[in-house]
């Protein structure tokens, strides 16, 4: 560790730490608050009186949430929808990664194959061609819509093949000697090599596929196809009253609808902030990683 | 015969890009073709290649909506607000951070503010449509404790866009820190130690070796930020925006939304969307050959 550390004067020292320190309340806080207020009664909540800790303690906003098929149905969506997209992400990023991975004398059309794919990051068709495309191609109210067309993200392929490139060339040679040809050399050498960065792109490709809104928002027609973000955008965020049942508006005179929503919010981060350590862990490195030129 | 070798020896690799060649072709190529729609009545139904071309029609109706002048400027100047801030927090929060001595201190720290990054948008709107309401949100409560009248952040369009700018920079500046962080601990060690036996002041090694030591980084993340003039942030601001605040906050991205999905104006919204596409490449071209011209200069 070459970090420099400068002994700060006393007093600068310490606004230096309290403005730190300020800004990581700022950052928690709206958090701990949607928390508090989801734990807190309606009328607490109405009142204001809620701000760092739950008032009136109670558990109700999540049984009613909880007992919400609607709520259920879309997590359970949003669930189906990472423990699929997340390995067909992988296998794509896998597949394109090691191709580009290789030296322009191995693989002559590399080149080409490079570009093939980073002109899709530098220029769209747009909104709307996409969603045409998405219509001809049957899958619009199709689940299938939410994996297959981002199957290939193009950003983690590169990440991946900068790490398989950063593996010594010696190793993969001397393989091929013995007759390993590119199946085998990527599976039983670049693989378990590159596990830190394998598990850093399988950890971003999670989050991103849990936290996709707009996919589902415009590409299924049914609420009930909904993954649990664009459900939340029509019920949090832009609260359309047709999406009420009736056994909602009776239960709402019980429980305030804030408290619902803030309960709502908060179960739709928790995935998130349980895999939040190992999202620390990894991110930083992967960032390091996908800086690594080739 | 070599190279006829050579390409058996190529084919596992073609089989393998095969696929995702397939998948790109169809969601991202096709696309591209489909920008024709621009030059077309759409009618739907009629396919591709089916609807009535009308030539420029299209980009003249864009050109006399009478919107369209402000919502290019909302989103030039949220996005080159956003841009600043998002430079000029990550390196002072960087620079903050590098000055603590505690390790758990500098790693809590470090922990709380990357949390906003992971969090979509849709949460994210779905904390501050509560917590910056006027009536009952925490944050006019507590500024109602210092005697500040309540903001309706989100429904006053003169506050609007700061608001969008300060919310951005809530959930991305954390993330933006750790870059800095990395470029400050490439900062070789000698050069201060020389400083300070040369009695360099702390004002004058920030100065001198620090900036100039992340300045590279610096360079290229602004240089880069160019090529997303366009791009106010469309996540943030469809969540977040109403029409109380189209004057001010009504992107170009949001606009396509509503001409093209909302209102099935197809040919329309393509034309927006193309006349984006192409100003942002030409950016995204500029600002590249900036970056690596400044590149060059800091190395050579």
């Amino acid at each position: 560790m070459n970090e420099r550390i400068v002994k700060l004067p006393f007093f600068e020292n310490l606004v230096n730490l309290a403005v730190l320190a300020l800004l990581a309340v700022v950052c928690i806080f709206p958090i701990l608050h949607i928390l508090s207020l989801s734990l807190s009664s309606a009328t607490a909540a109405a009142s204001g009186r809620v701000t760092l800790w739950p008032v009136e303690f109670t558990t109700e906003s999540y049984r009613f949430v909880l007992e919400n098929p609607a709520f259920l149905k879309s997590f359970g969506v949003s669930l189906l929808r990472v423990l699929v997209g997340v390995p067909v992400n992988m296998i794509f990023t896998i597949l394109v990664a090691y191709p580009l991975s290789r030296t322009k004398a191995e693989f002559r059309g590399r080149d080409f194959f490079v570009w093939f794919f980073l002109v899709t990051v530098l220029f769209s068709g747009g909104l709307i061609p996409w969603y045409m495309v998405i219509r001809q191609t049957g899958l619009i109210d199709s689940f299938w819509a939410l994996i297959i067309p981002g199957a290939l993200p193009v950003f983690n392929v590169i990440l991946l093949a900068n790490s398989f490139r950063s593996i010594p060339k010696e190793l993969q040679e001397a393989a091929a000697m013995d007759g390993a040809g590119h199946w085998t050399i990527l599976v039983k050498i670049l693989l378990p090599l590159s596990l830190p960065v394998l598990a850093t792109v399988t950890l971003f490709v999670a989050v991103s596929h849990w936290n996709a809104w707009f996919d589902g928002l415009i590409l299924m027609n049914s609420p009930a196809k909904y993954p649990l973000q664009s459900y939340l955008q029509t019920i949090v965020v832009n609260p359309d009253p047709r999406m009420l049942t009736e056994r909602d508006l009776a239960l709402l005179k019980i429980i305030s609808n804030r408290t619902t929503r803030a309960a709502q919010i908060f179960i739709a981060m928790l995935p998130i902030l349980m895999v939040y350590p190992f999202l620390q862990r990894y991110f930083t490195t992967g960032i390091k990683l996908g800086s690594v030129k080739g | 015969m070599l190279s006829r070798r050579k390409f058996v020896y190529e084919i596992p690799l073609y089989i393998m890009l095969a696929p995702a060649v397939v998948l790109v072709l169809v969601y991202a190529y096709t696309p591209m073709l489909g920008i024709v729609m621009a030059f077309q009545r759409v009618l739907p139904g009629k396919g591709l290649f089916g609807s009535p071309w009308t030539g420029w029609e299209n980009f003249i109706f864009v050109m006399e909506m009478p919107t369209i002048l402000q919502v290019v400027w909302n989103t030039i100047r949220i996005a080159g607000l956003k841009a600043v801030a998002g430079v000029v927090v990550p390196v002072t929060v960087a620079l903050m951070l590098n000055n603590v001595t505690s390790r758990a201190f500098k790693r809590t720290v470090q922990t709380i503010i990357y949390v906003p990054h992971f969090l979509s948008w849709v949460i994210v709107a779905g904390i501050l449509v509560d917590i910056l309401s006027p009536s009952e949100g925490v944050v006019n409560r507590l500024l109602g404790v210092v005697g500040i009248d309540p903001i309706f952040f989100l429904g006053d369009d003169q506050v609007f866009p700061w608001t969008m700018v300060t919310t951005d920079v809530w959930k991305s500046f954390g993330f933006g820190t750790i870059i800095y962080l990395a470029a400050l601990t490439d900062i070789d060690p000698t050069l201060y130690e020389a400083a300070v036996m040369d009695g360099a002041t702390r004002g004058q090694q920030t100065w001198y070796i620090t900036l100039p030591g992340i300045s590279g980084t610096i360079i290229m993340l602004s240089t880069l930020s160019l090529g997303n003039i366009l791009n106010a942030g469309f996540d943030q601001i469809f969540n977040l925006y109403s029409p109380l605040v189209y004057s001010t906050g009504d992107i170009i991205d949001t606009l396509v939304y509503r001409t093209g999905i909302m209102n099935n104006q197809y040919g329309v919204a393509t034309a927006v969307g193309l006349l984006k596409s192409v100003v942002s490449l030409l950016l995204i071209g500029a600002a590249y050959k900036a970056a690596a011209k400044w590149a060059d200069y800091r190395i050579f």
